[in-house]
């Protein structure tokens, strides 16, 4: 009954197929880069790319860009949640 | 974007208690365990994080060992099984059953695909005396043990939940062709697709954790 | 609150309750909430009971120097035991699984939560977890001896059987996780027409701010005890030393669940205590939205602030320094609530019924537990006082002066709400002041044992402690005569044959407005909020 109202987009199969070559190429990008054997190099494959390659699923594959606000509230919430966990932790074992 | 007042009376009068139908509370609960399984990994890895920070060489060292093509050709399906997914859904909303049909099969094909090859990587592992409390692993410096038993617990628990994934889309399928997902009710396709993304998402994360450590 | 347009409060009567249906079978596959809810607190008072006859073994046990009446080994039994049943499971799926289940619904003007199928799904999960747990009873070695927090790397090479209880407990922490989500998406979606989120009562409030921890916290705990178990099977070294793993990070993982896993217990606990005071003070909650605000604000702040279980065990100075301060941060929102809790008080026309009694005590206790938690959040205190009664006291006055007080008030405040029966009032306040007595008598002699120096979990204690462990175990035993009375007293009304009016308190808010108890669908027509909850008209109050 709410779908039309809530979910309004049906996405076509181009924008999908579009978002999976452009996966396809993050992930040829980012083992070029870690086989450079160039440490920086490989970090910034590490730290920039797989999470923007990660977006991009949350974002398209998992509709959260069509989603309301609320819910992208949320999932910054977890993430920030999951962020700063990782990071009181560190606290420690950087320090140690 | 529905008005405010719409989803409080997402409950229609009459209805029996536990039938109602409401395709936003339901997503939202789904995403909800999204966010339980997306901690649940990081659980892990912090252990990752913290370890990697106290060993780094033995981790670049063990990362060595793993192979890196069996890694990116698993990569490659998930990816592509996570377009399949999505296709399905698609599919189904634009009422082409048997196409929604069809990228469900091969998305759950191509989960087959992953296990596989996980299981000769792990078997080769195993062949080579590398398994958690091995005599060959613990002849090894510690920081290369705690790599391998991240390593097998990591892609063991990510291995369990393709696998409850494969499992969950069979059922799926079966509701597909019985009708019971349609293009105005498909819900459960969407929200096991959420899943197998979730998958998904874990999986790119361990490829360069694991794989590219190197 | 006033509702209008509703023919609910005025024609209760003539629909059944949600007792009417008979049969082992529709309970067992019940989806409504109401059934879950009372499910819950049969099974939760059992647990209790038993968690209670361990706790008074132990003190037996205390009563003399040496050996009293048991082995060491059954001592470390015990004390593990009567932690994991008191802990995971009473007081943290407590107050939000049973009043939660009950009341969250009913007060937001729902017919059930979002979720019936899966809050039954939640009540199985957690019989299993407690099943399997207790299962370490009479399987493999015996049972488990490690403390409820299964410590690495002593949990892993103890040969009692702690793989099945710490599985139970993984068990349970997957129930609690569905409850929470469960609660999220009620909140989300089903509150009644006119109920936005600033009219929303304070128990539903809180209970939605637990709901985030459990759904962001459990999970940790999940992966902790997964990973114990699979070290314990398979030797997979992530948290034994002898393989290279560091058991400090065991502790940070369990305590990145378990220290939220305290404000899980207390902020339903404090959201109750928010309902009964201005029930029974007959005046406007004060100060609604700092009471809102500190809950969400309990809820984040104290998910931060897990290694202040951890300064002596070794972590970097910088880490003790920033949980020190994070610890000291998270004393602001719970001491907002209790200044308006008070203020509520103010001017009022304070009726010192039984769960009001409860609900004082409530605060008067957690204001002990919370600043004795200050003490340990000071970094040169905490040397001193780590491992010792101190922290079991603290702790006893936090859990049980907190939650299980506020459980008890809770008990008594919705019993005519839940049974449509009354229990006696008289007995109710005895039995409250024996509680209260014998509770003070035993743990604030532990407070005082911990700074003498006596270490918890020791079978035996030196002389210089004995006369302070005859005084505990002398509360002890007012408390627990109290506790059975209390027991007692409400099993017996039960069987009293009474008719409860809808509202026998002269509460505000929306359970009061449908009979005692409930009908099944709860609402006929979903009523209409039109104003602010709390708000007290000059009504007169139904005769109870």
């Amino acid at each position: 009954m709410q779908h039309e109202a809530e979910s309004p987009h049906i996405v076509g199969y181009a924008t999908f197929i579009k978002v999976w070559i452009a996966l396809v190429l993050l992930t040829g990008l980012l083992v070029g880069l870690s086989i450079t054997h160039r440490p920086n190099l490989a970090l910034l494959g590490l730290l920039v790319i797989t999470p923007t390659k990660a977006s991009l699923v949350f974002f398209y594959f998992m509709h959260l860009k069509y989603e309301s606000a609320a819910l992208k509230y949320m999932v910054a919430v977890a993430i920030a949640v999951l962020i700063i966990f990782i990071g009181l932790t560190f606290s420690d074992y950087l320090f140690r | 974007m529905s008005a405010p007042a719409e989803p409080l009376a997402a409950e229609p009068a009459g209805e029996h208690v536990g039938e109602h139908r409401d395709y936003a509370g339901a997503k939202l609960g789904m995403w909800l365990f999204v966010f339980t399984e997306l901690i649940l990994f990081g659980g892990l890895f912090v252990a990752y994080g913290m370890y990697r920070s106290m060993h780094a060489h033995d981790f670049h060292k063990a990362s060595g060992e793993l192979n890196l093509v069996l890694g990116v050709i698993n990569t490659v399906v998930l990816l592509t099984s996570s377009l399949t997914m999505v296709l399905s859904i698609v599919a189904i909303r634009l009422q082409r059953k048997v196409q929604s049909m069809f990228f469900l099969a091969c998305t759950m094909l191509l989960g087959a695909v992953f296990l596989v090859n996980k299981f000769f990587e792990w078997r080769a592992k195993f062949h080579h005396g590398i398994f958690p409390g091995s005599d060959h692993l613990m002849a090894r410096p510690p920081g290369e043990r705690l790599f391998f038993g991240l390593y097998f617990g990591m892609t063991g628990l990510h291995g369990l939940h393709v696998t409850i994934g494969v499992v969950v889309m069979s059922v799926m399928l079966a509701f597909l062709a019985r009708d019971k997902i349609r293009h105005n009710d498909f819900i459960k396709l969407e929200n096991t697709g959420l899943y197998w993304h979730l998958v998904d998402v874990i999986w790119i994360f361990l490829l360069p954790l694991f794989y590219l450590a190197a | 609150m006033s509702i209008s347009a509703s023919p609910v409060a005025e024609a209760p009567a003539n629909e059944p309750s949600f007792y009417a249906r008979k049969g082992i079978a529709s309970w067992l596959l019940t989806t409504d909430h109401k059934r879950i809810g009372i499910l819950y607190l049969g099974s939760m008072m059992t647990f209790f009971l038993v968690g209670m006859t361990f706790g008074v073994f132990m003190r037996l046990e205390q009563l003399t120097m040496g050996p009293t009446i048991m082995k060491p080994t059954t001592y470390n039994a015990l004390f593990t035991l009567h932690g994991v049943m008191m802990i995971f499971l009473f007081v943290i799926p407590g107050l939000s699984a049973v009043f939660g289940n009950f009341l969250l619904p009913i007060m937001i003007g729902a017919k059930d939560v979002a979720f019936p199928r899966l809050n039954l799904l939640s009540w199985y999960l957690f019989i299993s977890g407690a099943a399997v747990s207790l299962s370490s009873l009479f399987t493999g070695r015996g049972p488990p001896d490690t403390g409820w927090s299964f410590y690495v790397p002593y949990s892993l090479r103890t040969g009692t059987n702690v793989t099945m209880a710490v599985f139970g407990v993984f068990l349970i922490g997957f129930s609690s996780i569905i409850t929470g989500l469960n609660f999220i998406t009620t909140m989300h979606r089903l509150r009644t027409k006119g109920m936005n989120w600033m009219r929303v009562p304070l128990f539903p409030w809180a209970l939605y701010a637990t709901a985030w921890v459990q759904v962001l916290a459990t999970p940790i705990l999940g992966i902790t005890l997964l990973l114990v178990v699979l070290e314990r099977v398979f030797h997979l070294g992530i948290f034994d030393p002898s393989i290279g793993g560091d058991p400090i990070l065991y502790q940070h993982l369990f305590w990145t669940y378990s220290h939220p896993a305290v404000y899980i217990m207390i902020l339903p606990a404090m959201g109750a205590i928010s309902e009964i005071i201005p029930t029974f003070a007959h005046r406007t909650i004060f100060g609604y939205k700092a009471i809102v605000l500190s809950s969400m604000g309990i809820a984040a702040i104290g998910s931060l602030v897990w290694a202040h279980h951890m300064f002596t065990s070794g972590m970097s100075e910088v880490a003790i320094v920033v949980f020190s301060l994070l610890t000291f941060l998270v004393a602001i929102p719970s001491a907002i609530k209790v200044f308006n809790w008070v203020a509520t008080l103010y001017k009022g026309s304070v009726e010192l019924r039984s769960p009001m009694l409860f609900a004082l005590a409530f605060i008067f206790l957690f204001s002990i537990g919370g600043l004795t938690g200050l003490f340990q959040g000071a970094l040169a205190i905490n040397v001193h006082i780590h491992d010792t009664y101190f922290i079991v006291g603290h702790f006893h006055y936090v859990m049980f002066g907190g939650t299980g007080f506020a459980f008890f008030a809770a008990l008594h405040y919705w019993y005519p709400k839940m049974f449509g029966r009354m229990y006696s009032e008289r007995t109710a306040i005895v039995a409250f002041v024996l509680i209260f007595i014998g509770f003070n008598l035993l743990y604030f002699t532990f407070l005082v044992l911990g700074l003498q120096g006596m270490p918890r979990r020791y079978y035996d204690h030196l002389p210089r402690f004995h006369t302070g462990h005859i005084w505990a175990t002398i509360g002890s035993w007012i408390m627990v005569a109290g506790l059975l009375l209390m027991v007692i007293n409400l099993v017996r009304g039960l069987f009293r044959k009474t008719t409860i009016p809808a509202n026998p308190w002269g509460g505000v808010t929306l359970e009061w407005t449908v009979s005692s108890p409930p009908p099944t669908e709860n609402f006929d027509v979903l009523p209409v909020i039109s104003e602010p909850a709390y708000t007290f008209n000059p009504v007169a109050k139904e005769p109870a």
